[in-house]
């Protein structure tokens, strides 16, 4: 059965990294803002492409 | 796309010429980019394309389940060898395309930036289409591993390994040149999905290639079983869950035009989803040889699993408060509701299924397969319709042609799904039960397995009609978004402007600029964390074959390695499906020991690279079947199933008794096995092939006296040597505990 430990220490390392991606994240401050971003995503700038004149018009088009 | 590129680049030497204002105070100079719709465009062709692929082979191998003729009596459109050319298809063409689409179309957003490279980008995408192409090459015509969802053969698995590895490079470098600073969550979602399933599909597909397009599972028995669900069961957790949660974080609140519910909610999702997902694998393995806390460990996390995404179902619902008039006329909210609907069913019945006793009854039966579909057609499939039906318009700059069309594929697809999983969950319980029954005097109630298949093909008639519908209403969506796209123009590149990421901004001065640098100095720990994966990948290549093979020490003396005519039997069992259809484990209930025989045991698997075990009995067990009828019987049953069992839906393979058996790698094989470990004696490979004839030679002979004549040499001689072989090993020293 070693096979399970060897796939217990995969998903265990694999578990780690992904805490050390946590804790960075903490400190590096992104979730100091818990609200914005989820804001944020909705703007979409809209340049004035030649052939974009702009999704905002047609937000929510299926109608 | 020239002329675009150059434009990126000089608002990039832009960048620099304003460092000095920033350090003054002044805010970043804006930036202008374009996103690279094309890219988005091009995968969303394929995974509508492929995906109604996938499902015209869904429809025809339901309907082959109650009509066995529908398979056109041809070899490579049998049950056995499509079913994985349907599963591979819908999860890695119809999905995987799907979730390349929305990764791209929404990282650059939110990133802020066009992808790191146009040229990854394309082979990213040209790289995954002929990764399926040499599925639909390969998989028809029994070139196999046999493991469900990795089904594909060694190079293509190196091949997929390359293509996944271009998509991270290619993603990580979005990451590390984006103008903004948080990373949505959305962006950990997908990040998840691309590190963890380089790590399963590598530790899976360990395997020793015999020859070109043949390999054998580096594991054997409990190992490889284990190993497989490990993969299968973080496949779903990753590759059909993960990706689309991040999908859902972003196209949803877009869609409904108001931000998530809760922001905090949908990360504390992501992290306990992560770190719950890896452990549960084992839930696929309860009651079989796996040790006892390893099951209870699969199925403890299992439950915990319930938190996580209940919490991610109702953070999505309760993102349309106050907009559930938007519901009931936006197909695309429709659309996603019921997705969402399904994934918060689908994982709250996976964990029922994970406690032994509802286990007990659903493993092997039709009630899985529900289970699957309420995931894949309902929460992959309607999340994909609406992410189509939403982004579509939006880079070919137009409406929607047709709002009354997508209502017409919602009302149907759900009729479909309705159809397909509510008959599967009857014909499941139904038949689970009905193989569990004793009567009053305690003996089995159907002792013959075919009285309950009988029973539940009406069910089987309603699932291919459920998958009809469901499969019309992807038609007239493909119509939709063509008639659509004609109506509008491809914003192949599209601008948008954005500040420089500031703390980028005052580091750039010290540097001469390039884009490596930068990421060098600026983000040790990513790469750290890169390099820490990339010694996990090494170390696995490395080491597991030491370990495995030096672990498969036979703990019963009478189990010995197959012979090579059974051998050769055996890959014909792969090649031919047979175990999508036939389990090879048999569990300790009563019901049964008493239909199959003495229940499994871990160490009879140790030379069965890979193992066979299978995930469902549309037909009965073969672990006891050696020795339980005579060479002329199996002959008489694979020739055509209703001459010995009258009205089995068991396909005919009259191919096998007149094509040829092909031993030209019979040497390699056994050569390989040694390698791994079976101990067939130094030299052996030499003598094989005599020993291959004799025991052909005598099985021939056996049939004439039944009248059966049969050249020695028919690949029909090999299989019913592996059937005959079958769990005969341990039948001297039964064990008295039942
Ligand atoms: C579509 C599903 C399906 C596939 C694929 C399939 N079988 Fe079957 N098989 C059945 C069903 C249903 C029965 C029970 C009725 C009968 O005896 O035919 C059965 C019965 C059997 C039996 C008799 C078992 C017993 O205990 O009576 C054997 C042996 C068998 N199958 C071998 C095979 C082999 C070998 C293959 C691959 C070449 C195969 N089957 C492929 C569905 C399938």
């Amino acid at each position: 059965m070693l096979i399970l430990f060897m796939l217990i220490a995969i998903s265990l390392i694999v578990a780690l990294v992904f805490l050390v991606l946590f804790i960075i994240n903490v400190r590096s401050g992104q979730y100091d803002d818990m609200y914005t971003p989820s804001v944020r995503i909705l703007f979409d700038s809209h340049l004035n492409n030649s052939d974009d004149n702009g999704n905002e018009k047609h937000s929510n088009e299926i109608k | 796309m020239e002329m675009k590129n150059t434009l990126m680049r000089s608002s990039d030497s832009g960048t620099g010429s304003g460092a000095g204002l920033s350090n003054l105070g002044g805010s970043p100079p804006l930036e202008k980019f374009f996103y690279d719709n094309k890219i988005v465009r091009d995968f969303g062709i394929a995974s509508v394309s492929w995906g109604i692929i996938s499902l015209l082979v869904g429809v025809l191998i339901a309907v082959q389940l109650f009509m066995p003729e529908a398979n056109l009596g041809l070899p490579f459109t049998t049950f056995g060898r499509l079913r994985a050319l349907h599963t591979n298809g819908a999860i890695f063409a119809f999905v995987g395309n799907l979730m390349f689409m929305g990764v791209y179309y929404s990282l650059q957003r939110l990133c802020k930036t066009r992808m790191y490279s146009d040229k990854l980008s394309r082979i990213h995408f040209w790289g995954w289409q002929l990764i399926i192409a040499s599925a639909v090459l390969t998989l028809p015509f029994g070139f196999t591993t046999s493991k469900e969802y990795a089904e594909l053969e060694w190079p293509i698995d190196i091949m997929i390994a390359l293509i996944w590895v271009v998509f991270a490079i290619n993603f990580f470098g979005t990451l590390l040149t984006r103008r903004t600073k948080h990373l949505y969550v959305a962006i950990w979602f997908y990040v998840a999905t691309i590190v963890t399933v380089a790590v399963l599909h590598i530790v899976n597909s360990m395997e020793i290639p015999v020859s070109f397009l043949k390999s054998y599972s580096m594991y054997a028995g409990v190992q490889d079983a284990l190993v497989q669900w490990w993969y299968g069961h973080n496949a779903v957790a990753f590759f059909l869950t993960t990706p689309f949660l991040g999908l859902m974080y972003y196209f949803l609140p877009k869609a409904a035009n108001r931000p998530v519910f809760s922001y905090r909610l949908s990360i504390i999702h992501f992290w306990s989803l992560i770190f719950l997902y890896i452990w549960a694998g084992p839930h696929h393995l309860l009651y079989t040889a796996l040790p006892d806390w390893a099951q209870s460990l699969g199925t403890t996390f299992s439950i915990m699993l319930i938190a996580p995404s209940w919490g991610g179902m109702i953070n999505g619902l309760l993102t349309l408060r106050g907009a559930w008039d938007q519901v009931r006329t936006n197909p695309v909210l429709k659309f996603m509701v019921v997705s969402i609907t399904c994934y918060g069913m689908a994982t709250f019945e996976g964990p029922m299924h994970s406690l032994k006793f509802v286990n007990a009854l659903s493993h092997y039966t039709d009630w899985i397969p529900a289970h699957v579909h309420i995931g894949t057609l309902g929460w992959n499939g309607f999340m994909s319709f609406a992410i189509l039906y939403w982004l579509i318009p939006r880079i070919y700059n137009t409406k929607l042609h047709s709002t009354k069309l997508a209502n017409l594929h919602f009302w149907i697809g759900t009729l479909g799904m309705v159809f397909w999983t509510v008959s599967m969950y009857i014909s499941g319980i139904m038949q689970g039960l009905m193989l569990q029954d004793f009567t009053a005097d305690g003996i089995l109630k159907y002792g013959n397995f075919l009285e309950t298949t009988t029973q539940v093909l009406p069910m089987y008639m309603l699932r291919a009609l459920g998958g009809l519908l469901y499969l019309s209403g992807m038609v007239i969506m493909a119509y939709n978004l063509f008639k659509t796209v004609k109506s509008g123009v491809l914003i192949a590149n599209e601008a948008d402007e954005a500040p420089a990421r500031t703390k980028d901004y005052s580091e750039e001065k010290h540097l001469t600029g390039y884009l490596r640098h930068r990421i060098i100095e600026r983000k040790p720990m990513l790469l750290l964390v890169v390099a820490a994966l990339t010694i996990l990948i090494g170390g696995i290549v490395e080491f597991i074959p030491v370990f495995t093979i030096q672990s498969n020490i036979p703990t019963i003396a009478s189990v010995k390695p197959y012979t090579p005519l059974e051998l050769e039997g055996r890959n014909i069992y792969m090649r031919e499906g047979c175990y999508n259809c036939h389990s090879q484990m048999i569990r300790p209930f009563r019901s049964e020991t008493e239909r199959y025989g003495e229940y499994s045991k871990a160490g009879e698997f140790v030379y069965d690279h890979p193992f066979l075990w299978g995930s469902k009995r549309t037909g009965p067990d073969l672990q006891r079947i050696g020795g339980k009828y005579p060479n002329a019987w199996h002959y008489r049953h694979m020739f055509n199933p209703r001459l010995t069992s009258p009205g089995s839906i068991m396909p005919n393979y009259k191919w096998l008794s007149t094509n040829d058996l092909d031993i030209s790698d019979t040497r390699a094989s056994i050569t390989a096995m040694r390698r791994l470990g079976v101990p067939y004696p130094a030299g052996y490979e030499d003598r094989a092939l005599e020993d291959l004839k004799q025991q052909a030679v005598a099985i021939s002979d056996n049939l004439k006296k039944d009248n059966i004549k049969v050249a020695d040499t028919k690949e029909i001689v090999a299989l019913i040597a592996y059937l005959q072989r079958m769990g005969t090993d341990i039948k001297g020293n039964k064990t008295d505990n039942k």
